[in-house]
């Protein structure tokens, strides 16, 4: 099973490459972007095959290793 | 006393602290390879400087899940000293022995200068050789010294005299211009400075000395 786990920076983070993206996106004449934030996606091929404990796994990894939750959130995509 | 440096892959600052250990202490530090489990008896703890495996993911988020980092928590919970500088502060961060994190500086800039610092508290066994209020010069070298915590743990830092240093004139967007941060018990010390490029005639400058001899004097 694989799993994307996306990984940004929370709301009310200053995200001050989102603003430098968001900053050049208006420089090119791109109008109506309110906001540009970046965040990282990381892919993880795993043995795992039962959905729950694969959700239970990468949530333990992103909890230690894969995300601060001082800073930031994930979000957890399994697919088969 | 005994001190210990940390040397993880990609620390560059390591043995620039080691010179300054030595000229306070008089004998050689440890130098603690990142994959050891043990760490030798140690009162003194330094995470040193540098881009701990190229900062990959996070600043300092390997690091801090590296084997040596288990006995250097079980140590700073037995009261020993440790003192996290730059990357060094970072891996405090991650490894939930300091609050809070640093983020990418504000303009985005890799800042590299000489920065003045005010000494907010000199209650500690870090910063006794420092007056409070006191205004240092000591260089900053960092990508990612934007320091951010939630208000309810910025107030409690303040509240209780944690707040170690902060910038004068501040060059990254820390959080309340705070440059250094001390733990509950006030023998950890992450700063994003580097007092050992300041510890010497010869580096252009000596504020940074205070503080290593202070350290020396509490552990002697």
């Amino acid at each position: 099973m694989k799993a994307r786990v996306t990984i940004m920076l929370k709301q009310g983070v200053l995200d001050p490459q989102g603003k430098a993206i968001e900053h050049a996106l208006t420089a090119l004449d791109f109008d109506g972007v309110n906001e540009a934030r970046q965040g990282k996606i990381i892919e993880l091929e795993l043995t795992e095959t039962d959905q729950a404990k694969a959700t239970a796994q990468v949530t333990d990894m992103c909890e230690k290793l894969l995300a601060n939750t001082v800073i930031e959130r994930y979000d957890i995509e399994l697919m088969d | 006393m005994k001190a210990s440096v940390i040397v993880f892959p990609g620390s560059n600052c390591d043995r620039d602290v080691a010179v300054s250990l030595e000229q306070a202490m008089g004998q050689k530090p440890n130098m603690v390879w990142h994959a050891d489990s043990e760490l030798p008896p140690s009162d003194l703890i330094v995470i040193p400087g540098g881009f701990s495996y190229g900062d990959y993911l996070r600043c300092g988020a390997i690091a801090g899940n590296a084997h040596i980092i288990r006995p250097v928590k079980e140590a700073a919970e037995k009261g020993a000293m440790v003192l996290g500088i730059c990357n060094g502060f970072q891996v405090l961060t991650e490894t939930g022995l300091l609050p809070g994190a640093l983020m990418r500086n504000a303009d985005l800039k890799f800042i590299c200068k000489d920065a003045p610092l005010s000494v907010e508290t000199s209650d500690t066994p870090f910063t006794k050789g420092y007056k409070q209020g006191q205004t240092i010069s000591v260089p900053v070298a960092h990508h990612d010294g934007n320091y951010r915590a939630d208000e309810d743990t910025l107030d409690r830092l303040e509240g209780e005299g944690r707040v170690a240093f902060r910038y004068a004139d501040n060059p990254n967007g820390s959080a309340r211009d705070i440059a250094g941060i001390l733990s509950e018990n006030k023998r950890v010390l992450g700063m994003m400075p580097h007092p050992e490029r300041c510890a010497d005639p010869l580096l252009g400058g000596t504020d940074g000395k205070a503080l290593f001899t202070a350290i020396v004097e509490e552990l002697s």
